[in-house]
């Protein structure tokens, strides 16, 4: 029976691989590395010369205990691995070691989406293939890297939670952020140091049960894993709606052409033959590892979004400010030091006034880099909420405290910018001045066009070089033209 | 220099720590010895001279004999496959360099079948090794090679692995002394894998008190492998005269009938010496030992199709010329370099691992493990020792059992349970019968297993029973 596209939920859910960030390799001493001569880091055990056997290597397994705190998973107290049987020369064993029935993480929770799992095991090899399809079939001959073969890697598995490309690209974006500020992965997508494959799938709007999925592979940006799951589920809804069924299958996205490609079918499926790892032994963190893994936890950006919230921040704003834990501290450090100023009002000079000022610098510097000291920003903003200054003469004080740092109090002071009161009259007189240049203005004003204020107000501004306060100047020429 | 092979390892390392042997003469007259290997026992053998630097230590100037599936670094090493010929590793086993430190040298590296897969040494690549007591007859396998050597007077002690009753049944076939020790007491690092829950080194050696001088040099943790956890306390020499006190359990589901006569006969006087000892025979129930051979079958063949899928003709070893495509290179690489029986069990084992198999195979069998196991424990509760006889018959002929594998899987019966169970047991030589089809009368082996990581105990027993046994008896080198 044919459906309306529209009234299909997609459902998604994600495998995120991380490439953990340790000194050595998962199973053997071999040093990590990026983009060095190839096959340079290797030896007997990641080569898969006989005799080898593998050994765990400890820090994976505490980076992956930091990754199941952080995902808030339940931990095994005895995990163990499998071999994952498959012939390909990435994968010199002819196996990958892998977790299989039973993870080191089970069920846990990011932001509004429940983690299925977590579990270790090793990255394949790299290969090359020569030619000019840059892919095995039709090419002359393919060279292996295995330098890359042997990075511990966590796999993270998510529930079918989201219901949407935009959303799932997001809360992506979330779990990388996440898992960068446990600063146990480089997670960077380019370089495969993340790696996002998505489960989609569609359903009537509304029913429990879920359609038939397909599996979208390595998607190396956001904003690609965003793309190809608009265009899966797009896809699928066209197809059911024509009257066609989901065939479960592993697609491959191009972002040149937006088009999907079938890598293979259900049927073509690897029969992997997984059994228990016969040459480790269980993994079974103790008390004391658990515990440092919490302990080690940095406050992750959701705890942080959410407390800032509560301390009445905007949502985006709150966002922006836990993606850069440097930056939020930033922040925090500035809040505590302004006494008289609304976190709110902070927080918006942060990542508002204070960016701007750090665009228009010379330098790419954050906040917490830059010469700026959260007590002189501090002091900044109660000079404008205070109306010692004007917001204008604020903004030009930040450019002049982000080129040299300083007191803002001296740098107002210098550059002459304290507000202009209306008590010794100079306002006054500059605001007379002003209607008498612009009759026309004037007119139009008590005619009752209040848009025409514009031009008088500027004036104005342009003779104070921006020191009078706006509201002020509003009142005194609503005040000489009696409206 | 005759007198200088018929020391043991004991005597011969003791005299040469006392200076009143030169260790370069004793590995020189070795190597003379190595080198008119008539039995095909050896694939390598060192010809230059070693260096005598640095051999202090208990194995101080001995020369070992080494399996051939031992890596050794820079010299060859082909675990009796075509498909490893020419292979020469970038690194040495553990369980060498253990040997090494000790002061031990590699004298060779011994023939054997393919990936330990055999129990006649008839499945080398490289020819079978013929037994030194009649050359018409198998050594047994799958460390034939290092048995051979030792019985036939060609290596002074060698080291093997026992998966399934590789060390224990060539050395009760070949008349010498063959430990394999509990699962996890020697490394396995470097040695290459076959069945990896089950694969374990031990030493092959004239008699009991050389096996313990080995294994002491031998066990150990290693940071490697995972798996090993050496023996607490380590080994020393035994000394033990008497088994006064000591429980000996026979398997009552051991069926007399099961073995030969002649073999019958040996066990029987063997059991009778353990009660002039002073120790006591009694009846043990192993009820899951009889399906010990069928789980073995299923589990170690699942480990090796997984182990040696590695042999892909990508990064060592051989690689079919034969080959259009990748596809093409692996299936012609491995059709021309495995045997039949490697072949054989790469295919038993990827079908016991296949999805909607699993559990009835592999997932099977593993439960038979483990109530194998519980039966040991339970038996241990009320005896010292479990006894067999090692292997149901003395050497078979050439050729006898190679067109019915399953009547040489059944040469494992009696050993394959300890495998499994992985607890240590040895096999030490006991008498001579003679073989069912008449001829010259051959070595019979008498196994005695104990409880996991007992082997100072077993070596203690299995010395008294030694000495009261007294074989002296030596291969005359028949040939059929």
């Amino acid at each position: 029976m044919a459906e309306n596209a529209h009234d299909l939920e997609a459902v998604i859910g994600l495998e995120i691989h991380v490439q953990l960030a340790t000194r050595t390799k998962m199973f053997c001493g071999c040093e990590l590395s990026f983009g060095d001569a190839p096959n340079l880091h290797t030896c007997p055990v990641c080569l898969a010369h006989p005799g080898v056997l593998p050994v765990v290597n400890e820090q994976a397994i505490r980076y992956a205990l930091q990754i199941a705190a952080a995902l808030e998973c339940e931990v095994a107290p005895r995990s163990i691995f499998h071999r994952k049987n498959y012939f390909y020369p990435d994968s010199p064993k002819a196996y990958q070691i892998s977790q299989y029935d039973i993870p080191i993480a089970g069920a846990g929770r990011l932001g509004d989406v429940r983690i299925h799992r977590a579990h270790l095991e090793e990255d394949a090899a790299k290969m090359v293939h020569v030619g000019e399809s840059g892919r095995i079939h039709g090419s002359g001959a393919s060279l292996v890297d295995f330098n890359r073969g042997g990075t511990p890697l966590v796999e993270i598995v998510t529930e079918p939670d989201l219901r949407g490309a935009a959303e799932a690209a997001e809360w992506a974006r979330l779990l990388r952020e996440t898992v960068r500020q446990l600063g146990v992965s480089d997670v960077n997508m380019e370089e495969g140091s993340l790696r996002v494959d998505a489960n989609v799938s569609v359903r009537p709007a509304g029913s429990e049960r879920l359609g038939t999925k397909t599996e979208l592979k390595n998607m190396n940006s956001f904003r690609f894993l965003q793309r190809g799951v608009e265009a899966e589920i797009e896809r699928q809804r066209e197809l059911i709606a024509a009257g066609g069924t989901v065939e479960q299958e592993t697609l491959h996205f191009d972002p040149a052409s937006g088009s999907l490609t079938s890598l293979r079918s259900k049927e073509e499926a690897h029969d992997y033959r997984y059994f228990p790892e016969p040459d480790l032994v269980p993994v079974a963190p103790t008390e004391q590892m658990l515990r440092e893994a919490r302990e080690a936890l940095p406050e992750l950006p959701a705890a942080r979004i959410e407390r800032y919230v509560g301390m009445g921040l905007a949502a985006d704003v709150a966002a922006t400010l836990a993606a850069d834990p440097a930056t939020a501290e930033f922040f925090e450090r500035t809040d505590a030091a302004a006494a008289g100023a609304e976190s709110r009002t902070v927080a918006n000079w942060v990542t508002g006034e204070l960016a701007a000022a750090l665009r228009q610098g010379d330098a790419e510097v954050t906040a917490a880099e830059s010469k700026v000291e959260p007590e002189a920003l501090a002091a900044l903003v109660a000079m404008v909420q205070e109306k010692k200054i004007s917001h204008g003469s604020g903004k030009a004080v930040l450019v002049v405290l982000v080129a040299e740092g300083g007191d803002p109090a001296a740098i107002v002071e210098r550059e002459g910018l304290a507000q202009m009161s209306g008590e010794d009259g100079e306002l006054e007189a500059i605001v007379a001045a002003a209607i008498a240049a612009n009759p026309e203005a004037a007119e139009q004003i008590r005619a009752g066009n209040g848009k025409a204020i514009g031009a008088i107000v500027g004036a104005v501004m342009k003779e104070t070089k921006g020191r009078a306060d706006g509201g002020e100047v509003n009142r005194l020429i609503g005040e000489q033209l009696g409206t | 220099m005759a007198e200088l092979l018929e020391l043991t390892v004991a005597e011969a390392a003791a005299r040469i720590a006392a200076t009143e042997l030169s260790a370069e003469e004793y590995f020189a007259a070795w190597q003379a010895a190595a080198a008119g290997d008539q039995l095909n026992a050896y694939l390598y053998r060192v010809e230059h001279p070693v260096d005598h630097q640095a051999m202090d230590g208990p194995l101080g100037g001995i020369p070992v004999a080494v399996k051939d599936i031992f890596c050794t670094e820079g010299s060859p090493t082909t675990a009796g496959s075509r498909i490893l010929e020419g292979y020469r590793p970038p690194y040495t086993a553990t369980a060498v360099r253990r040997l090494d430190a000790a002061g031990a040298r590699v004298l060779g590296k011994t023939n054997m079948d393919e990936f330990a897969m055999g129990s006649s040494n008839e499945n080398s690549a490289y020819g079978p090794v013929l037994n030194p007591w009649d050359r018409g007859r198998v050594p047994g396998g799958s460390s034939g090679g290092s048995a051979a050597a030792v019985a036939g007077g060609l290596a002074p002690c060698a080291i093997g692995t026992d998966t399934g009753g590789s060390i224990r049944q060539p050395a009760s076939l070949c008349g010498i002394v063959g430990l394999k020790p509990t699962y996890g007491a020697i490394s396995r690092y470097g040695m290459i894998a076959f069945a990896s829950s089950l694969d374990q080194c031990g030493p092959l050696t004239r008699d009991v008190t050389d096996a313990a001088l080995m294994l002491a040099a031998l066990e150990g943790r290693d940071p490697c492998d995972s798996t090993s956890v050496g023996i607490e306390g380590g080994i020393v020499t035994p000394s033990r005269e008497d088994l006064k006190g000591l429980r000996f359990g026979v398997p009552g589901e051991l069926a007399r009938d099961s073995f030969e006569p002649g073999v019958r006969a040996v066990f029987e006087a063997t059991l009778a010496r353990i009660e002039e000892l002073g120790g006591e025979v009694a009846e043990v129930a192993l009820p899951s030992a009889e399906h010990g051979i069928s789980a073995y079958y299923v589990i170690a063949p699942a480990e090796a199709s997984s182990n040696l899928a590695r042999y892909d003709g990508v990064r060592y070893g051989m690689r079919s010329e034969q080959a259009a495509d990748l596809l093409e290179m692996y299936e012609s690489t491995r059709a021309e370099g495995f045997g039949v029986e490697v072949k054989r069990r790469i295919m038993l084992g990827t079908y016991a691992l296949s999805s909607g198999y699993y559990d009835a195979y592999y997932g099977q069998a593993q439960k038979v493990r483990t109530k194998i196991a519980e039966d040991f424990s339970t038996a241990f509760g009320a005896v010292d020792f479990v006894v067999t006889p090692t292997s149901p018959s003395v050497a078979f002929g050439l050729g006898e059992k190679t067109d019915d594998p399953l009547s040489m899987y059944l040469n494992d019966f009696f050993t394959v349970p300890m495998s499994l169970a992985g607890i240590p047991a040895i096999s030490i030589p006991a008498g001579l019968a003679a073989p069912e089809g008449g001829g010259a009368e051959l070595p019979v082996g008498f196994q005695i297993a104990a409880p996991a990581f007992a082997e100072q105990k077993l070596l203690e027993a299995a010395y008294a029973l030694e000495r009261a046994v007294g074989f002296a008896a030596r291969p005359g080198g028949g040939d059929g």
